[in-house]
């Protein structure tokens, strides 16, 4: 070529050559384009909610499980007062034996006063309630390490204390269970709605974006690319592009449930934040919940590259 | 490939789907250092001859062979291989709009795998051969018809193609600019270049004395 240069020209001789080349490696696929940005845009969005929805499906597990274990580690001895009976040595005698108990890590002997005061809610105040049969209650916490052999116990009890009743809270519990994995599985079957959701919405916009880069492909193709060497490439810049999305959604995810935690370490002394702590925990999502969002945001870009993977081997098919 | 030259078609023939042959029985070589023209009237299969040619497309009877190789036989990556010997013009350029010029013509070169700076030089020679020289850094979009016309004639010689295909190439200049795109394909086939320019310019296959490829109702006539 430069001998037939030198040996006619075609066209006008230009010898001062610009300086430095200011373009010489621009990226084969085109940047920011307005399918990019959109896509990018859809990517963040979608990741957002499906990240939300994570967020949502391991904290309600989390203050479930919670509830679960709160509840599942206590127990109750229920005294009821009887004829001819002196409670408080009842009181004293099933609190003793408790005490003894294997298993049994502490142990909380309701007084008269505070029994009553436990009926309050329902009887009002100022009600003298001393010739009512209040039941008096004790509350025991079982050791995580070891469970106590709640039968023995109930024997024991039946046997030394006449009236004493042993609730381990079983149905309250099997209840509770049931609610929460009622609840977990219906997070669960939303995260798997918009997970599937996501995927199809990021599957089409990638297609939508791809739409616009057909030339590029036909392009690479007639100059002698292999078709492996341009799907690597569309791979490559699909695959920024749905991480750059995933991690603007996926972060604004993460910081939205950081600020709620913050919040609600911030309020956890008030009434209300109390009560909001009760429901759905701490708002912490944890280590696992944080890596959760991440593989999210690292799915919804393997999505996006995948698609246009697809896309560019269905576009290249087309041409041949 | 001394015997069947640069290219062979025996008995080829094409059909789109289920619909009639457009190309019959088409039975010719293209040698070596040749130069000839592909025309007939609009619509008698020059682009789709072209095609053919260029590896795009498979005929639906009969034997291509291109180079030495039966192209029936070749896999997907054999072909992008082969098609690095072939350079093409298309009718309607192609360049890629987010690429300066400059970085359009080194294209082939660069999915070659070759690294920027051994091509460099190469590219800005050809450039200012074609008179784009002051335009390398401008993008597609910015570039008159004529200097997008040479920016794909460059990016299809840059390769240094056997086998140069050019659809309609002075479609869309000038008479004067038509004649020096001519001279250019006639000193790249002075160089070595096999050279198959469609068009129906009746005033530019009388400038230079070649080949004749006629395409009329699918069939095709020699005229040497």
């Amino acid at each position: 070529m430069i001998e037939l240069a030198r040996a006619e020209t075609a066209g006008p001789r230009v010898v001062a050559v610009p300086g430095p080349p200011p373009r010489t490696n621009t990226a084969l696929v085109p940047r920011n384009s307005i399918a990019g940005r959109a896509l990018i845009a859809i990517v963040a969005i979608m990741t957002f909610l499906a990240s939300l929805t994570t967020g949502a499906v391991i904290l309600v597990s989390h203050t479930a499980s919670e509830w679960q274990s709160d509840v599942a580690r206590e127990v109750t001895i229920q005294i009821i007062p009887a004829a001819g009976r002196d409670a408080e040595a009842d009181v004293a005698r099933a609190a003793s034996i408790a005490d003894h108990f294997p298993g049994i890590e502490a142990v909380q002997a309701y007084t008269r006063e505070e029994s009553t005061k436990l009926l309050e809610p329902w009887l009002g105040t100022g009600l003298s309630l001393t010739d009512l049969p209040v039941p008096r209650l004790i509350v025991l916490k079982l050791s995580r390490d070891a469970a106590p052999d709640l039968t023995r116990l109930r024997t024991l009890l039946a046997g030394q204390v006449p009236g004493a009743v042993l609730d381990d809270h079983r149905g309250w519990i099997d209840r509770m269970r049931a609610m929460s994995s009622t609840a977990i599985g219906i997070g669960i079957a939303i995260l798997l709605l918009v997970i599937a959701a996501t995927a199809l919405s990021v599957s089409f916009a990638t297609r939508g974006a791809m739409a616009t880069n057909k030339t590029v492909i036909e392009v690479l193709h007639f100059v002698g690319a292999k078709n492996a060497f341009i799907a690597r490439n569309f791979q490559r810049h699909f695959l920024l592009l749905g991480l750059e999305g995933g991690a603007i959604g996926g972060g604004a995810a993460m910081l939205l449930f950081l600020l709620a935690a913050g919040l609600s370490r911030w309020f956890s002394t008030s009434a209300g934040g109390q009560q909001t702590s009760a429901l759905f925990g701490s708002f912490s999502l944890g280590l696992t919940g944080y890596a959760a969002v991440l593989f999210q945001v690292l799915l919804i870009a393997g999505v996006t590259a995948w698609t246009s993977r697809q896309t560019v081997n269905r576009t290249l098919e087309t041409i041949d | 490939m001394e015997n069947s030259g640069l290219v062979r078609f025996e008995n080829v023939g094409l059909r789109y789907g289920l619909g009639p042959e457009v190309l019959r029985d088409l039975t010719f070589r293209i040698e070596p250092n040749s130069f000839q023209f592909l025309t007939g009237p609009s619509g008698a299969g020059k682009t789709t001859l072209l095609r053919l040619l260029f590896l795009s497309l498979r005929p639906t009877r009969g034997l291509i062979t291109q180079f030495g190789h039966d192209v029936a036989t070749l896999s997907k990556d054999a072909i992008a291989t082969l098609r690095r010997r072939i350079g093409i013009v298309f009718q309607d350029f192609r360049l890629l709009d987010h690429m300066s010029t400059y970085e359009n013509v080194a294209l082939p070169l660069r999915v070659m795998g070759r690294p920027e700076d051994s091509y460099r030089e190469e590219v800005i020679e050809l450039l200012s051969w074609v008179g784009l020289g002051e335009r390398m850094w401008a993008l597609p979009p910015v570039l008159s018809g004529g200097e997008k016309q040479r920016a794909a004639i460059a990016r299809a010689v840059i390769a240094r193609p056997q086998l140069l295909l050019a659809d309609e190439p002075t479609g869309n200049v000038d008479p004067a600019l038509g004649q020096r795109l001519l001279r250019l394909f006639v000193e790249l086939n002075k160089s070595g270049t096999s050279v198959v320019i469609a068009t129906h310019d009746i005033a530019l296959m009388d400038q230079y004395d070649a080949r004749r490829l006629v395409l009329h109702d699918g069939r095709l006539h020699v005229y040497d």
